[in-house]
Formats: structure tokens, C-alpha cells, sequence
């Protein structure tokens, strides 16, 4: 007997390998997916009773072999070639990581959506089941089923190569610039749940982590690459604290920071510091992990260093742009120099007339600054409308309940 | 064993004001209950899917002859009562299970605690044989 999460560990930090021999050796990557997932099924199956083999990376590399080779044989014209595959020794362990490296960068291609490319992830170098990608995003398994063969059949069509990217390849950084977001996506959709009530979902967080980890290590002089997962660590830091016992949320500034995580607070830290050692501007996850390790270094919120934070964020706007990080840099902003400069450069944003995406946000922000000033009225109605339309249960009660405070001090209740 | 699919209805309840006017402890104990329901259902295996439904004035109503340009409106209708909150799939024995977990559903509290009476629609679902083979 063996423990079962063990085994999974196992599992995932081979599933990669397995699918690098078995494509080297059959000349196609997509076509040997489903091979090697049904044999991490098998594994999955039968290790937790009979004891994981001595070899479990030969294990794995046979069954899936074997696999493979049923798959094939119904088309004559590869029957020979499949035979003598199967018919070869397992080879000896080699080091997995260059595979592991293609794998992903092959799985987050430019001619794939964020969400399938998402999905491929976690399926060929993760090594989850559809099962539990489906679970995660809280779809039926065929659905999922479907995503990830659409998402094959478009990277066939894109010719997309099974290849370690040379970094020092003309397309290598927008390749780079690719795996690292979806990285950080699939961090986002883990940490911030998108919808529902949050449950029995796979933690895609960790497994952002665990990616962005292996990541750093094979490519350690990408600086993003580390500022990328100095971002998460020093995020996933104040998780413990960011709910309440019945899943609200609870705010930065009202968390109890005795809860955050120390160690991955230092481990992040001391990574981002080796980062800015480094020449050359720092990119936007180097930034956004400085203006997190500002945040965690505060014992208490009136500890933060708004003018810092106010500072990143101007550094951050030059350097990758968007409503949503103006709309932060208004909070700092109004903690540094007052509620009405932080809504004034909101009214600046409003009047460019460009798309906020988030919506909700905007008006939560607007709604926050409007309290501190002391606009009761124009912030209850913000808040009302934020709370329409945010689509996160969490967030909709935490924003209904803001509302509701302010009615009631507003005399709406006694 | 049959499926039936919960709707929760916004309105038509007992209760008139907007969750926003509501004593913020009263908001607490209305999606703790859910919460605490939810995962009750959810350990029996009895909870397929729990869905709310984001705002309804976000909702638009396309209509189309498949020929000239979709017509997309405003959603629902703004003279209708009663408009769908979210739904619960769920899988049970029986329909009286069904009808029972509706009715936790339906008694979920209120401002001041009292339960909100909201009515909760029970339909059977047809057999899906895409997700049962």
C-alpha cells in the first residue's frame, strides 16, 4: 500500500516524460496523448494495491507503449512500425526535463485560446485526467472531452513543432511571453474562483505553482519566468486568510495577517529580490510580484507602503497597460494623496472612453472610494451595481453586504 | 435514478425589499444556509450541479428566423413576477426527495430570519444519453 497522494505526485512529475519518449519514438505528439493518460489511469488504479513498481517510469512508458500500439494497429499501413515500437525496451531513465519544457511551450501555443490551451496544460504536462479539469471548471467531462481534442486538432493544423525552443530563437520570447500566461491564468483561475459556490474543485493554483516552478528551474535566467513565480508564491501566501469559516471573502486590509504563510512569503521574496539584481527593466510579473511583496510585508494594513505600491503601479502601467491596473493604481493613489485623487483619476479612465473589462470591479472600486470620502449615497449605488454584476457568489455577498451597511447607516433600517 | 432540476425564482416570495436592504446578519444567514445545504446535498451525492444565475438585468433575449439579423433585447420580460435565480440539478430516489430538498430550498431565511418562501420550480430532466453511456 501506498499513499494516494504519493502516488498522484509521482504521476504528474512523470506523465510529461512518459509523453516525450513516447512521441520521439512514434513521431507525434497529439496522437500519443491519449495513450499515456489512459496509462496513468491504469497506474492510478492499480499502484494504491499492488505497490508502485520498481521502474514506474518503464511501468508507465510500456503500458502506454502498449496502448499506443492498439491504437495503431487497426491502421494496416503503420501496423509494422507500431509492432517493432512496442517490441523495443523500455529505455533507460533519462533526464525528462527538455521534454517537459517542449511539452509546455508546445501546450500553450499562440494559435490556441487562453482556455484550451489551459486545458492542454494541465492535461499533457500536468498530468490531470479530464475528469478533474472538467471539475475544476465546473463542466460535464464531455465538454472538456471536446475542448482538449479542439484544441489538438488546431495546433495539427498550425503545424505547431515538438521541439525544445532555443532561447535564443527570434520567436523564443513571444513564445516565453505565451507560456507564462497561461501560467498565470491558470494561477488566477484557481485563486480567484470565477463562478460558483466553490467546490470539490482540483486546485489549479497548486498546479500553476508547480508548473511556474519547473518552469524557473530549466530556463533559471528568465527573469519573468522567476518574477512569474515569485507573483504566486507571494500571493498564494494569503490564501489561509482570505476567506472567512463560510467562504466570504475577506478584503486585504481586513485579514488577519498572523494567518499568511511566512515561508512562502521569504521563499518569494528572496527570489524576487535575485530577479531586480538583474539588469534590463523589470517586465509586468517582476512588478506585480514587488507590489505583492510590498502588501506582505505590512504587519498590519496601515503599515503598507502606499507610496511604493503607487510607484510600481505607475511602473506597471508604462510597461503593460490596461483599465485594470489603472484602476489599482486610483487605490493607491487615494491612499497616498486622499479619496478624491484616486476618483479623479477613475473619472480620467471613464473619460478615455476605452473598455473597462471588468466591469464589476470598477464600480467596486469607485463604490470604496466614495465611502472613504464620505458619499454615502453615491457609494450605495455603486455598490448595488457592482454587486449586479459580478458573476463570483463570494464576491456578490461581500459586495451586498457593503451595500447593505451603508443603508443602514444611511438610516435605511434602524 | 431520475434527475430533477430545482429553479430558484427572484421574486414572488415573502419577501419584497432587495438583499441590499437587508440587516447584514440576515445576508450572513441566507448564504450560510445555502452553503451549509449545498454541501450537504453534495456529500450524499445527491447534488448534480448548483448554478445561480448571475443578475437578470444582465440578461438579453435573442430571437432569430435564422435568416435575417438576430434580434437581441432587453431580458426577461420586465412585467413578469417571478424571474429564475439560479438552479440546482440533483439526483434522487424519488420525486418526494426532490419535492423535499425544494422546500429546504424555499425556507431559506429571510431578513429577521423568516424563511423567503421563494418559489422553487421542480422539473424532471430527460435522460441525457450523452453523460449516462
Amino acid at each position: 500500500m501506498t499513499d494516494q497522494p504519493v502516488i498522484e505526485d509521482l504521476l504528474r512529475s512523470l506523465a510529461p516524460q512518459v509523453l516525450g519518449v513516447l512521441a520521439r519514438r512514434s513521431g507525434g505528439v497529439l496522437e500519443c496523448e491519449d495513450a499515456v493518460q489512459e496509462a496513468l489511469i491504469a497506474a492510478a488504479r492499480h499502484w494504491p494495491e499492488q505497490g508502485v513498481p520498481d521502474n514506474p517510469r518503464g511501468w508507465l512508458l510500456q503500458s502506454a507503449t502498449r496502448r499506443h500500439t492498439d491504437r495503431m494497429r487497426s491502421e494496416t499501413a503503420r501496423r509494422r512500425r507500431e509492432d517493432r515500437v512496442a517490441r523495443e525496451p523500455a529505455p533507460p531513465p533519462a533526464p525528462g526535463a527538455d521534454d517537459s519544457l517542449a511539452l509546455l511551450f508546445m501546450c500553450c501555443h499562440p494559435a490556441l485560446t487562453p482556455a484550451s490551451a489551459i486545458a492542454l496544460t494541465l492535461r499533457a504536462v500536468g498530468g490531470l485526467t479530464t475528469a478533474q479539469i472538467a471539475a475544476a471548471y465546473l463542466v460535464p467531462e464531455a465538454t472538456m472531452a471536446q475542448r482538449v481534442s479542439r484544441a489538438k486538432q488546431r495546433l495539427k493544423a498550425s503545424s505547431a513543432v515538438f521541439e525544445v525552443p532555443e532561447p535564443g530563437a527570434p520567436d523564443f520570447p513571444e513564445r516565453l511571453r505565451c507560456v507564462l500566461h497561461v501560467l498565470y491564468l491558470m494561477f488566477n483561475e484557481g485563486y480567484t474562483a470565477s463562478g460558483g459556490p466553490d467546490l470539490h474543485r482540483v486546485d489549479l493554483s497548486d498546479e500553476a505553482v508547480r508548473l511556474a516552478r519547473r518552469l524557473h528551474r530549466e530556463l533559471p535566467a528568465e527573469p519573468e519566468a522567476a518574477g512569474l513565480l515569485a507573483l504566486m508564491l507571494l500571493t498564494e501566501a494569503r490564501r489561509p486568510a482570505r476567506t472567512g469559516p463560510h467562504g466570504e471573502l475577506v478584503p486585504l486590509a481586513e485579514q488577519d495577517r498572523t494567518r499568511w504563510d511566512r515561508e512562502l512569503i521569504a521563499e518569494g521574496t528572496a527570489l524576487l529580490v535575485g530577479t531586480f539584481a538583474r539588469r534590463g527593466r523589470p517586465g509586468e510579473y517582476r512588478l506585480q510580484a514587488a507590489i505583492a511583496a510590498v502588501h506582505d510585508r505590512a504587519a498590519r494594513a496601515e503599515d503598507t507602503d502606499w507610496p511604493q505600491i503607487l510607484g510600481l503601479y505607475g511602473l506597471l502601467e508604462q510597461v503593460a497597460g490596461s483599465p485594470l491596473v489603472t484602476l489599482n493604481r486610483a487605490v493607491a493613489l487615494a491612499m497616498v494623496d486622499g479619496p478624491t485623487a484616486g476618483l479623479a483619476l477613475l473619472d480620467h479612465l471613464d473619460a478615455d472612453g476605452g473598455p473597462v473589462p471588468d466591469l464589476h470591479r470598477a464600480h467596486a472600486v469607485r463604490a470604496h472610494l466614495l465611502e472613504t470620502a464620505g458619499d454615502t449615497a453615491a457609494a450605495l449605488h455603486h455598490y448595488r451595481a457592482a454587486a449586479a454584476r459580478t458573476t463570483s457568489v463570494p464576491e456578490q455577498r461581500y459586495l451586498t453586504t457593503r451595500a447593505a451597511r451603508l443603508h443602514q447607516h444611511a438610516g435605511g433600517r434602524p | 435514478m431520475p434527475r430533477y432540476l430545482l429553479m430558484v425564482n427572484h421574486d414572488g416570495g415573502a419577501v419584497e425589499e432587495p438583499m441590499d436592504a437587508w440587516a447584514p446578519e440576515d445576508i450572513a444567514a441566507h448564504f450560510d444556509y445555502y452553503a451549509a445545504l449545498t454541501e450537504e446535498l453534495v456529500a450524499s451525492g445527491e447534488m448534480v450541479r448548483f448554478t445561480p444565475l448571475a443578475d437578470p438585468r444582465l440578461a438579453r433575449i435573442v430571437r432569430s428566423d435564422g435568416v435575417s439579423a438576430p434580434v437581441v433585447t432587453d431580458g426577461p420580460y420586465p412585467e413578469s413576477k417571478e424571474v429564475l435565480a439560479g438552479f440546482n440539478l440533483v439526483e434522487v430516489d424519488s420525486e418526494a426527495r426532490a419535492l423535499e430538498i425544494a422546500a429546504r430550498i424555499s425556507a431559506v431565511p429571510g431578513p429577521g430570519g423568516i424563511p423567503t418562501r421563494q418559489p422553487v420550480e421542480v422539473r424532471q430532466v430527460m435522460t441525457d444519453l450523452a453523460f449516462d453511456l
